[in-house]
Protein backbone atom coordinates (compact mmCIF):
# COMPACT_ATOMS: atom_id res chain seq x y z
CA UNK A 1 0.00 0.00 0.00
CA UNK A 2 2.64 2.50 1.07
CA UNK A 3 4.94 1.19 -1.60
CA UNK A 4 2.46 1.67 -4.39
CA UNK A 5 1.72 5.21 -3.19
CA UNK A 6 5.42 6.00 -3.33
CA UNK A 7 5.61 4.52 -6.79
CA UNK A 8 2.67 6.63 -8.04
CA UNK A 9 4.12 9.78 -6.47
CA UNK A 10 7.38 9.05 -8.21
CA UNK A 11 5.67 8.63 -11.59
CA UNK A 12 3.65 11.86 -11.36
CA UNK A 13 6.64 13.82 -10.09
CA UNK A 14 9.01 12.70 -12.81
CA UNK A 15 6.59 13.19 -15.70
CA UNK A 16 4.77 16.44 -16.43
CA UNK A 17 1.77 14.78 -18.05
CA UNK A 18 0.73 11.29 -17.03
CA UNK A 19 -2.27 9.31 -18.16
CA UNK A 20 -3.09 6.23 -16.11
CA UNK A 21 -5.03 4.18 -18.60
CA UNK A 22 -6.20 0.77 -19.70
CA UNK A 23 -3.84 -0.25 -22.48
CA UNK A 24 -1.27 2.00 -24.09
CA UNK A 25 -1.56 5.23 -26.10
CA UNK A 26 -0.79 3.15 -29.20
CA UNK A 27 -3.32 0.49 -28.28
CA UNK A 28 -5.91 1.61 -25.74
CA UNK A 29 -8.01 -1.22 -24.28
CA UNK A 30 -10.98 0.89 -23.26
CA UNK A 31 -13.00 3.59 -25.00
CA UNK A 32 -12.62 6.10 -22.18
CA UNK A 33 -8.86 5.68 -22.07
CA UNK A 34 -8.76 6.08 -25.83
CA UNK A 35 -10.76 9.30 -25.65
CA UNK A 36 -8.35 10.99 -23.26
CA UNK A 37 -5.32 9.61 -25.05
CA UNK A 38 -6.63 10.99 -28.35
CA UNK A 39 -7.28 14.42 -26.81
CA UNK A 40 -3.66 14.58 -25.64
CA UNK A 41 -2.45 13.46 -29.05
CA UNK A 42 -4.61 16.07 -30.74
CA UNK A 43 -3.08 18.76 -28.51
CA UNK A 44 0.34 17.40 -29.50
CA UNK A 45 1.31 16.93 -25.93
CA UNK A 46 4.12 14.65 -24.85
CA UNK A 47 2.64 12.40 -22.21
CA UNK A 48 3.47 9.27 -20.37
CA UNK A 49 0.82 6.56 -20.67
CA UNK A 50 0.81 4.12 -17.78
CA UNK A 51 -1.02 0.88 -18.46
CA UNK A 52 -2.78 -0.16 -15.25
CA UNK A 53 -3.80 -3.49 -16.77
CA UNK A 54 -0.16 -4.51 -16.70
CA UNK A 55 0.02 -4.12 -12.92
CA UNK A 56 -2.88 -5.21 -10.66
CA UNK A 57 -1.37 -3.41 -7.68
CA UNK A 58 -1.25 -0.17 -9.62
CA UNK A 59 -4.75 -0.70 -10.98
CA UNK A 60 -6.18 -0.63 -7.45
CA UNK A 61 -3.49 1.67 -6.06
CA UNK A 62 -4.22 4.56 -8.38
CA UNK A 63 -7.90 4.46 -7.42
CA UNK A 64 -7.04 4.73 -3.73
CA UNK A 65 -4.35 7.32 -4.34
CA UNK A 66 -6.66 9.70 -6.21
CA UNK A 67 -9.85 8.79 -4.33
CA UNK A 68 -11.29 8.15 -7.77
CA UNK A 69 -12.99 4.87 -8.65
CA UNK A 70 -12.26 4.67 -12.37
CA UNK A 71 -9.51 4.73 -14.97
CA UNK A 72 -8.39 6.75 -17.01
CA UNK A 73 -6.91 9.36 -14.70
CA UNK A 74 -5.01 12.38 -15.91
CA UNK A 75 -2.24 14.04 -13.92
CA UNK A 76 -0.50 17.25 -14.93
CA UNK A 77 2.49 18.49 -12.94
CA UNK A 78 1.65 16.13 -10.12
CA UNK A 79 -1.91 17.38 -9.86
CA UNK A 80 -4.95 15.20 -10.44
CA UNK A 81 -6.96 16.77 -13.26
CA UNK A 82 -9.76 14.25 -13.50
CA UNK A 83 -11.15 11.37 -15.49
CA UNK A 84 -12.56 11.15 -18.99
CA UNK A 85 -15.57 13.44 -18.44
CA UNK A 86 -13.52 16.26 -16.94
CA UNK A 87 -10.74 15.94 -19.51
CA UNK A 88 -13.33 16.10 -22.30
CA UNK A 89 -15.07 19.08 -20.76
CA UNK A 90 -11.75 20.92 -20.28
CA UNK A 91 -10.76 20.13 -23.84
CA UNK A 92 -14.02 21.49 -25.20
CA UNK A 93 -13.85 24.74 -23.23
CA UNK A 94 -10.14 25.25 -23.90
CA UNK A 95 -9.02 24.98 -20.28
CA UNK A 96 -6.95 21.87 -20.86
CA UNK A 97 -4.87 23.58 -23.50
CA UNK A 98 -4.31 26.49 -21.14
CA UNK A 99 -3.12 24.21 -18.34
CA UNK A 100 -0.84 22.34 -20.73
CA UNK A 101 0.58 25.54 -22.18
CA UNK A 102 1.58 26.69 -18.73
CA UNK A 103 3.85 23.72 -18.04
CA UNK B 1 -22.19 -6.79 -12.95
CA UNK B 2 -25.05 -4.49 -13.73
CA UNK B 3 -27.22 -2.02 -11.95
CA UNK B 4 -30.70 -0.72 -12.61
CA UNK B 5 -31.29 2.87 -13.51
CA UNK B 6 -33.79 3.25 -10.62
CA UNK B 7 -31.11 2.09 -8.18
CA UNK B 8 -28.67 4.75 -9.39
CA UNK B 9 -31.38 7.38 -9.22
CA UNK B 10 -32.27 6.37 -5.67
CA UNK B 11 -28.66 6.55 -4.47
CA UNK B 12 -28.08 9.91 -6.15
CA UNK B 13 -31.29 11.31 -4.70
CA UNK B 14 -30.20 10.20 -1.23
CA UNK B 15 -26.86 11.92 -1.68
CA UNK B 16 -28.28 15.02 -3.32
CA UNK B 17 -31.86 15.53 -2.12
CA UNK B 18 -32.30 18.87 -3.90
CA UNK B 19 -30.86 17.69 -7.20
CA UNK B 20 -32.30 17.60 -10.67
CA UNK B 21 -31.17 14.24 -11.96
CA UNK B 22 -31.23 12.94 -15.49
CA UNK B 23 -29.97 9.46 -16.25
CA UNK B 24 -29.57 7.83 -19.63
CA UNK B 25 -28.80 4.19 -20.30
CA UNK B 26 -26.29 4.59 -23.11
CA UNK B 27 -26.03 1.02 -24.31
CA UNK B 28 -29.24 -0.51 -22.97
CA UNK B 29 -27.20 -3.00 -20.94
CA UNK B 30 -27.63 -1.61 -17.40
CA UNK B 31 -23.90 -1.04 -17.40
CA UNK B 32 -23.14 2.17 -19.30
CA UNK B 33 -24.93 5.26 -18.12
CA UNK B 34 -24.71 8.99 -18.40
CA UNK B 35 -25.96 11.15 -15.56
CA UNK B 36 -26.55 14.86 -15.34
CA UNK B 37 -26.83 16.16 -11.80
CA UNK B 38 -27.68 19.69 -10.81
CA UNK B 39 -27.39 20.36 -7.11
CA UNK B 40 -26.70 23.22 -4.72
CA UNK B 41 -24.24 20.95 -2.90
CA UNK B 42 -21.77 21.44 -5.75
CA UNK B 43 -21.40 25.12 -4.98
CA UNK B 44 -17.80 26.21 -4.54
CA UNK B 45 -16.41 22.74 -5.32
CA UNK B 46 -13.98 21.87 -8.09
CA UNK B 47 -15.07 19.47 -10.82
CA UNK B 48 -12.93 16.76 -9.26
CA UNK B 49 -14.57 17.32 -5.86
CA UNK B 50 -18.03 17.33 -7.43
CA UNK B 51 -17.45 14.03 -9.16
CA UNK B 52 -15.91 12.57 -5.99
CA UNK B 53 -19.10 13.55 -4.14
CA UNK B 54 -21.18 11.74 -6.74
CA UNK B 55 -19.01 8.62 -6.54
CA UNK B 56 -19.28 8.71 -2.74
CA UNK B 57 -23.08 8.79 -2.98
CA UNK B 58 -22.92 5.63 -5.11
CA UNK B 59 -21.31 3.84 -2.16
CA UNK B 60 -18.53 1.97 -3.91
CA UNK B 61 -20.66 0.78 -6.81
CA UNK B 62 -18.80 2.92 -9.30
CA UNK B 63 -16.06 0.87 -10.89
CA UNK B 64 -17.69 -2.32 -9.64
CA UNK B 65 -21.35 -3.07 -10.42
CA UNK B 66 -21.39 0.12 -12.39
CA UNK B 67 -18.84 0.03 -15.16
CA UNK B 68 -19.40 3.38 -16.77
CA UNK B 69 -21.17 6.52 -15.69
CA UNK B 70 -20.42 9.62 -17.72
CA UNK B 71 -20.95 12.54 -15.38
CA UNK B 72 -22.03 16.09 -15.90
CA UNK B 73 -22.30 18.09 -12.71
CA UNK B 74 -23.69 21.56 -12.37
CA UNK B 75 -24.42 24.00 -9.57
CA UNK B 76 -28.01 24.74 -8.85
Amino acid sequence: MTNINEKIKDIITKNDVVLFMKGTPEMPQCGFSMTVSNILKELKVKFSGVNVLADPELRQGIKDFSNWPTVPQLYIKGEFIGGCDIAKEMHENGKLKKVLNSI
Amino acid sequence: MAIKQEEIHKLLKEGFPDADIEINDLAGDDNHYAAKIKSSKFKGKTRVQQHQMVYASLKGKMGNELHALALTTEEK
